[in-house]
Parts: C-alpha cells; structure tokens; sequence
C-alpha cells in the first residue's frame, strides 16, 4: 500500500456541544432526541427577517482550539456566506468563514503532533472555520433510492461547528485514524466536545495516490471509519490504477453499513460558492486581551497529561498515551488510583481488558464506565491483592460485568470464582439466607444457638465456599440490626 | 365639543392629546380613516393587506382600555401603515411577491413592537415592488400603486404603498424600508416627508432583507412633526440585529423648533445639479436654497467626483447581496410551494423560482450571482466596496465643514405608470441621488419643496452619522416657511374635509 505514495489530508467538522445555545440564536445546543422542529426560531428556520446574533462562547471555543493547534489567529473575526442550494439549508447559504479574499478563517497555519510508529509526526493544520450545521435529512423508508419524498428536521440547524482542515500531511489510514484519536483527545480535555454524542464529529477525507486524482470521502463518522474508508479508497483506486484506469477527480460517500465508498451525485461544473462578507455580522475584532483570556483557561491538554502520567505514576509511555487518548478513559484511571493506589497494575487491566472489551463489545465508554465503575474495579483489585481471586479470574470477571450489566459481586457470587471472604460479597448471600428463612431468623434472635442452622444455609447456598468466621461474624451483626430493629418496634 | 375639521387632519402629536383628554375619540379617528379608505383605496391601492375595521376596533378597544388606566403611549391610538417588507405576527406578510404569497410570520419585527408598545395600531400592509427592488412600485405581484395627485401616474418606490397611504389620509404615519431611496423617492413624489435613518440607527431585526447593508427602515409622514415623532418611537438599539448601533433613545421632537440649534452651514453638491435636472425639480430647489440662506444659513456649491460611480456602486452591492438573500425562498419552508412528491428537490426548487418570482427580481438575482462568481468577484463586488469607502471618505471631508448636504430627491417629475417600466436605465436614474447616502450608510430626509403643475416635488437633506435632530431642525424650519405641510391631493380633499 505504502507503495503507492498516498496523500491524505482531512477535514473535521466537530460539533461544540459544550455550549448552551446555537451559533446564532438562543435555541438549545441540546437538540438530540426532540421532536422534529420543536428546537427552532425564525433565525435558525431562516424566516424573512431573522437575524443572526453571534454566540460569543462559540468564538471562545474556536480561539480555545485555536490556541492548542498553535495556529495564528485572525485579527478580525469576519463571517462569511458560503452559498448552495440544499433542503437542510435554511438560507440556502451557510454562515461560515473564508480564508480568501474578502474573508478570514479564524486561524490557521497550526499543527498537531501525533504518535505514530513510536514517534512523534507533525501534521499541518490549514486552516480552522466557526460555523452552522445544516439541519438533518431524514428518508422516510431510510433510503434515498426508495423514498417518495424526503423529510427535513431543523433542530441541528445552526448548531456551532468547528471545521479543522489538516494539509496533506498524512501518509496511511492509520495515521489518518490516530490523527482523528489525537484531534478527539485534545477537543474532549478542553471539554467543548462530547464525542460520545452521535454525529458530533464528521470528517471528510481527501485521498490522493500518486498518478491519481484526489477524491474525497464524505460523511465519516468515527475515527475507525476513518482508517476504514481511507483503507478501502487505496486498494480500489490502487486496482483501478494497476488496471491503466485514471482516477476521476470525484466526491464519494462512505457507506458505514456496507463499508464501501459510492461515488456522489456527479455535477457538471465546480461548485462555486460566492463567498462573500455577511453583512449581518459585522466584522468584530479579537483582542489580545479576548485571546489572552481564553488561552489562560485552557486546561491540561493530552500531551501534558501524558507526561503527568509517566511522571507521577510510573507508567510507560504507551499505557499513558492510550489512556489519555480518550479522556474519559485517563479521568477513569485517574478515580481508580486515589482510591486503589496500582497505578501501574490498573493502567494496564484498563488498557489491555477493560478498553480492548469495551472495543469488542462495541459499547460506549461512559456506558462501560458505569458498569464498571472505579470502585467496582478497586474490588476487583483488591481481592486480587487477598489472593482471593487471581489475575486470570480477575479478566474473565471484566467481559462478563460488560456483557450482563450485572456487577462485580453478582458475577462472582455466580461463577463462584473465589472462596467468598470478601464482606460485601458475603452479605448478599447472609441478606438472602436472613429473608429465605424468618422462622429461623426469630428462632435465633432468642436462642443464640440456633443461628448454627442459618450458618449452614448460607454455608450451602455458597456451595461451601464462604468463610465460616466471618458468615458468623455478618450473621450476628446482622441479627443485632433485626434484634434493634424490632425491639423498637414492639 | 365641536371640531372644525375632522379629527385626522390633525398632528400625530395634537391627536394624541386629544385621545389622551378623550379616549373615545380613537373610534371616531379611526372610523373617519376607514371612511376615507372606503373611498380611495379602490383607486389609489395602497394596501396589499388591510385589516378588518373589525379587528382594527377590537385594537382600539385595547388602546382606549389603556388610555383609561393612564397609559401616555407617544402613539397611542394612532393608525400606522406598515410596508409589507416588515413582518408582522400572525398578520400576512408578502414582500408583494407569489414566493410569500401565503406567509403568515410567527413573529413580529422590533419595529413592530416597538409601534405597539406605545400605543400604535397597525392599519395594514401597504404595496411595494416585489422584495423592495424598484422606483415606481409597478413590480408589485399584486397591482401597481397610482400617485393621488395624479392617479396616470407613479408613486415612487419602492415604499409606494406606504406613500400613497399617507399622503392620502389613509393612516396618519407609516413605516417604509430605503435601500437605495426607496422611502425618500416616493415620498418626493407623493408630497409628504420620508427618512433614511443612520445605518443601524433602527433595527432591520424583522425586516426582510434585500441589500442587507444599505437599507433601513425609516418613518414616512405629512409633516416634519409627526416624522419626528415615529422616529423617536423606532429608533434604538436592538441586540437582535448585529448591525444595530449602541445609541442612547433620543426623542427628536425636541428637534422641532423654529429657531435653528446653530447658524447651519448647507452644501449642494454641484454633480447633482448640473445635468439631468428637470427645469421643475430646480426652480424648487432654487426656492429652497433662497428660503435657507434668507434663514441666514450659509450655502455653498461643493464637488464630489466619486459620485457618478455611486448609481453602478449601488447596483453592484445591491444585486449582490439580494442573490444572497433571495436565495431562501425555495418553497420549503413558508410561502408558495409546489408538488414535491416523486421529483427531485432541484427541480421543485426551480419551479418554486421560476413561477415565485418577477421579472425585476429574477434579473436582480441573477446579476448579483454574477458579480459574486469566481473570478468576478474583485472586479466587480471588491471594487464596488471600494468606492463605497471612497465615497464615505468624500463625505466625511464634507460634514467636516457642512453641517448637510443638500440635493434634489429626483431628478423629474413622477413618471406616468407604464412608462419607465420597458426603460431600465430610466428608471435605474430616479436612483441617483438618493442611493448615496445608503452606500455611506447616512441619514437622508426627503422633505416637499413645491408644488408645480399639481405634483409635488421634493428635496434632499443628507446629513452626518447620527445627525438626524439636525435633519429635522432644518426641515422644521424649512417646511414652517415654505408653508408645504399636510398636503392634500385634489383626489382625497372632499372626503378629509368637514
Ligand atoms: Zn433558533
């Protein structure tokens, strides 16, 4: 593959799902799951006579990104009308920005430094806009080709976007994808993006193999994707070229279901765009002391992380960089070691089980996180330490929380996979054996020596595997509490 | 109590006082309005809309409740026709266009609520060319408007509608919008006042945009008084236009005295006079500068060179953006639409343009979509905002000697319907002088400065950025000596008389 010489440069649209409202009306930014049209105004539905008004948090986020790509930002912040005709297009222009003339990105001339094959890369960051996403495109039978007419819902329109536009600096889908990683990484630690929200981040990829033309991939929607989409572009077009075929210079869509790029509408002419300065936004001019604001509330970005993790828990830096490659994940590590203190031990059950399961069982990372949360995890670890459990139990124990839902102590009360010493385990099966049997329970309450039955019970409901000390020990305890409980009763 | 002369021959200010002393009075007013409405409007056709006396009562119900319970709206109980270029809630808004032929908008321009915070009743939607894009209001989807001074001819445009409906008695203010002269030229030609605000000076939030950066609306009225005083009423900052101004409210009818704030200094712009003149527009304008300077205000000719390129400047930026703007109506949305089912979106989309729009609209888009293309785009847009700045440099040189500048509102006499409809340039010329002050984005006030032959003729004051109390006082001043106040056209004199 890396014969063929390949280019690829990338563009990211993400969405600011950090704000409040949209990029030019007071409509919520929280537009998922609404009924269709309820979360519009006449600006964002573009009715005659609407007026865009600037959401200044949306500029402060694209100076934020700005400043972490060290890019050079713009003296004036101007917006400018990109026209088209689209149904998802309110105006039937997008309020976006230029860098030509008459116009200006925000910034630009920025770059990322990625980790790939072990060391350090540095792509090239073109250019970064502030601007509206369209609203949303809904076929009534789920496909285009089907469909008698198509319906439109406008609660995305005019939802803030930052769209990143990388040189073509990448050489391989999967520098392609640790870009994206990267990218992802550093917007979810400024905490504008919530990359967990479908459709938060899009990316178009423009590929050209050497003797080709460049195409462009549209409408990708994951980092994975990414790799995937770029993957399959190089073997058809590598085929096409080996078969003396020449390559159209062409816009495609990538099919996330079938996992293939299909060529676009064919259009006749370049699409010109009439860029011109919005009138109804006055340019506005982005002060130092604006840009000095944001800069100082940038917080601690991948990089530095990174770094933090090798330096105050001992960790290689390959576990670092794939637990900070998703904050969620760094912040997970992060809660496990206050309260379990292994970072190294959990740094790589989270890397090498935990992550690699979620992955598998293709599960959100906050949904996995809930499952097993941090003190769920320590348990894991801590009777690992008891030498209750070993670390082979301790994996398998991990896909099947993920797989069920079910917890930590369920799964091992259930697979009877340790001599049950641990407390918590324990006590579910004393609470069990207390409800199964209340004639026993008011036999021992006022014959101590009865308890020795319930002891058995819970003695053969754990299949003989808890520790008799301590089934005593909870037992009484927990006949105390009922002893308490009823005397005030009575 | 007996009035001499019906009620709406008085001051919007005389009036509300009247209704302050008397609320019942509002019904009268407003009744003596409908019965002149009754009248005329099958001849002139002012309104595209005209609310039902019905709901316009059940409005005056709510005023006069008010009024009672000590309410001093500065409109109170005034009737008010609105251009219908401004939307209303829930009241139809076309642009006098097929595309919003059926638009009923969801909510209200500032402008509005600003009118009906004080007390203001809205009359009706008034006829214009279609999106505001020409002179004569000829391009109306609906009907051409006829001036009531003669009804063979034009009224101006594109803010016709609100002219005729003023000038006739059928409201006593109205609102127009000016993107290249379109309150001041009709308000020229059918002998009442009209101003073009400071650009940003009044919220365009509401106002459905055609040259988004030279337009605003603005108050059309019989005299200087009541222009003052619904200016007043729709001036001020509005943080939802981005292009609104940060002003403090200024209430301009304390402009209105009879002795000048200062010993005003007047300049004509000589490009202005010299050629293309009718004989009738500069005997009145010489009558103007006679009256002024015998005020003791010192008039003096001055050049400005870059004005030839104002007209094609305007054209240029004009057409632009209105391909931007104009690029909305699909049919999607709002408005007039057609069959969807079974056929792809571009070419619902071209019917919807095809059949939505006029002539005059069609060649504006398309001109625009030009100049905007690549590759034309610094020939013709770039360099047009060039000139602009030019031109605003020119002015700026002016106001730091003059306090206004004076020139002719148009060039001739209001062209007979028809005429100028088939001769583009013709029309494009009544453009002239008015279009300047929108490029440099100033206030501009057309002002009546004669009566020749039973038409009016008009006169232009263009002043600094935010120097309308000055327009004002001058025009004041100007229309106490001239006399040329409240003028009635033969057309409506029997039914405004007691
Ligand atoms: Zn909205």
């Amino acid at each position: 593959m890396s014969s063929h010489n390949v280019k690829i440069g990338l563009e990211v649209h993400v969405q600011v799902t950090s704000l409040k409202t949209k990029l030019f009306c007071s409509c919520s930014s929280d537009y998922r799951g609404k009924p269709p049209n309820t979360n519009v105004c006449p600006t964002c539905l573009g009715l005659p006579g609407s007026l865009p008004v600037l959401n200044a948090e949306a500029v402060k986020a694209g100076l934020m990104v700005a400043l972490a790509l060290k890019c050079s930002i713009s003296d004036l912040l101007i917006f400018s009308r990109k026209h088209y005709f689209y149904p998802d297009l309110v105006k039937n222009y997008q309020i976006s920005q230029y860098d030509g003339v008459g116009g200006a990105a925000i910034a630009k001339n920025g770059f990322i430094t990625i980790n790939f094959n072990g060391g350090p890369k540095v792509v090239r960051i073109r250019r970064i806009n502030v601007e509206e996403d369209p609203g949303k495109i809904i076929y009534p039978t789920g496909s285009l080709l089907t469909s008698k007419y198509t319906l439109i819902d406008y609660n995305r329109s005019g939802i803030a976007l930052l769209e990143i536009v990388t040189e073509p600096d990448l050489t391989s889908p999967k520098e392609a994808r640790i870009f994206v990683d990267t990218l992802r990484s550093m917007l979810e630690h400024m905490g504008l993006v919530n990359t967990e929200l479908e459709g938060s981040l899009r990316v178009d990829a423009n590929i050209s193999l050497a003797g080709g033309s460049r195409v462009e991939i549209k409408n990708i929607s994951s980092s994975k994707d990414v790799e995937k989409a770029l993957a399959y572009e190089i073997i058809r077009q590598s085929k096409a070229l080996e078969h003396g075929e020449s390559i159209r210079r062409e816009t495609r869509h990538w099919d996330d279901v079938k996992k293939v790029t299909v060529p676009a509408r064919i259009k006749e002419v370049e699409e010109d765009y009439r860029y011109f300065p919005d009138p109804d936004l006055p340019p506005i001019k982005l002060s130092a002391t604006v840009i000095e604001e944001v800069k100082s509330k940038i917080p601690e970005l991948p990089d530095q992380r990174v770094e933090r993790f090798i330096r105050t828990y001992g960790l290689s830096e390959y576990l670092a960089n794939v637990l900070v490659a998703r904050k969620v994940l760094a912040d997970y590590f992060e809660e496990c070691v206050k309260t379990c203190k292994e970072p190294e031990l959990i740094g790589n059950i989270i890397v090498n089980d935990f992550k690699r399961w979620v992955e598998e069982l293709d599960l959100s990372m906050n949904a996995a996180i809930n499952m097993l949360p941090p003190t769920d995890l320590c348990r894991l670890i801590h009777l690992l330490n008891g030498n209750v459990i070993n670390i082979k139990i301790l994996k398998g124990v991990i896909p099947k929380v993920l797989k069920s839902g079910k917890n930590v102590e369920t799964v091992i009360y259930e697979d009877g996979y340790a001599d049950i010493s641990d407390e918590s385990v324990l006590m579910r099966i004393v609470d069990e054996v207390i409800q199964e049997n209340p004639k026993a329970v008011s036999d021992a309450l006022v014959n101590p020596k009865a308890i020795n039955y319930l002891v058995g019970q819970v003695m053969k409901k754990s299949r003989g595997r808890a520790n008799p000390d301590l089934t005593n020990k909870l037992l009484i305890k927990k006949l105390n509490e009922i002893g308490r409980a009823s005397g005030s009763a009575g | 109590m007996i009035y001499l002369m019906k009620l709406l021959r008085n001051d919007a200010v005389e009036l509300v006082k009247l209704f302050q002393s008397d609320p019942n009075l509002i019904d009268e007013y407003v009744m003596e309005t409908y019965e002149v409405i009754d009248e005329v409007e099958d001849l002139i056709k002012s309104y595209i809309t005209l609310r039902p006396l019905d709901d316009v009562l059940r409005d005056c119900r709510e005023v006069r409740e008010r009024v009672r319970k000590g309410f001093k709206g500065r409109l109170a109980g005034l009737l008010i026709a609105v251009k219908d270029v401004i939307v209303t809630k829930n009241l139809r808004t076309t642009c006098a266009s097929k595309t919003l032929i059926d638009f009923l908008p969801p909510y209200n321009a500032t402008v509005i609520d600003r009118i009906t915070a004080e007390g203001g009743i809205i009359v009706g939607k008034t006829n214009m060319d279609e999106f505001a894009m020409g002179s004569t209001t000829e391009n109306s989807f609906f009907f051409p408007t006829h001036n009531p001074w003669d009804l063979s001819r034009v009224p101006g445009g594109s803010s016709g509608g609100s002219a005729t409906a003023v000038s006739a008695y059928e409201a006593t203010m109205a609102l127009g919008s000016d993107t290249g002269g379109s309150i001041r030229l009709p308000a020229a030609y059918t002998g009442i006042s009209g101003l073009k605000p400071t650009y940003g000076l009044v919220s365009r939030y509401g106002l459905i945009s055609y040259g988004t950066s030279l337009e605003q609306i603005g108050p059309m009225a019989r005299n200087v008084g009541d222009l003052a005083l619904l200016l007043s009423v729709i001036a001020g900052h509005d943080p939802r236009d981005s292009t609104s101004l940060y002003v403090d409210e200024v209430d301009y009818t304390r402009f209105l005295r009879l002795t000048p704030i200062k010993n005003y200094k007047i300049a004509v712009i000589r490009e202005c006079i010299e050629e293309g003149v009718d004989k009738a527009v500069l005997t009145s304008l010489n009558r103007s500068i006679y009256l002024l300077e015998s005020e003791g205000f010192e008039i003096s000719e001055v050049s400005i060179p870059a004005i030839k390129y104002a007209l094609p400047t305007y054209y240029i930026i004009a057409m632009a953006e209105a391909s931007s703007n104009l690029a909305r109506y699909d049919g999607v949305r709002y408005g007039y639409h057609v069959r969807v089912e079974d056929r792809l979106w571009d070419e619902a989309y071209s019917e919807v343009r095809s059949n939505g729009f006029g002539i005059e609209v069609k060649k504006r888009i398309l001109l625009g979509t030009f100049v905007l293309s690549a590759g034309y785009y610094d020939q013709y847009y770039l360099k047009a905002s060039k000139v602009r700045k030019l031109l605003y440099d020119e002015f700026l040189k002016i106001f730091n000697q003059y306090d206004v500048v004076l020139t002719p509102t148009a060039p001739s006499l209001p062209p007979k319907i028809g005429e100028v409809i088939t001769d583009p340039m013709k029309l494009y010329l009544s453009d002239i002088y008015v279009c300047t002050a929108n490029l440099v984005g100033l206030p501009a006030i057309s002002i009546p400065a004669g009566i020749v032959d039973d038409m009016p003729v008009g006169i232009q004051l263009i002043g600094p950025k935010l120097g309308e109390g000055t327009l004002i006082n001058i025009a004041y001043i100007h229309e106490f000596k001239t006399g040329l106040k409240n003028l009635t056209p033969t057309v409506v004199r029997p039914y405004v008389q007691s």
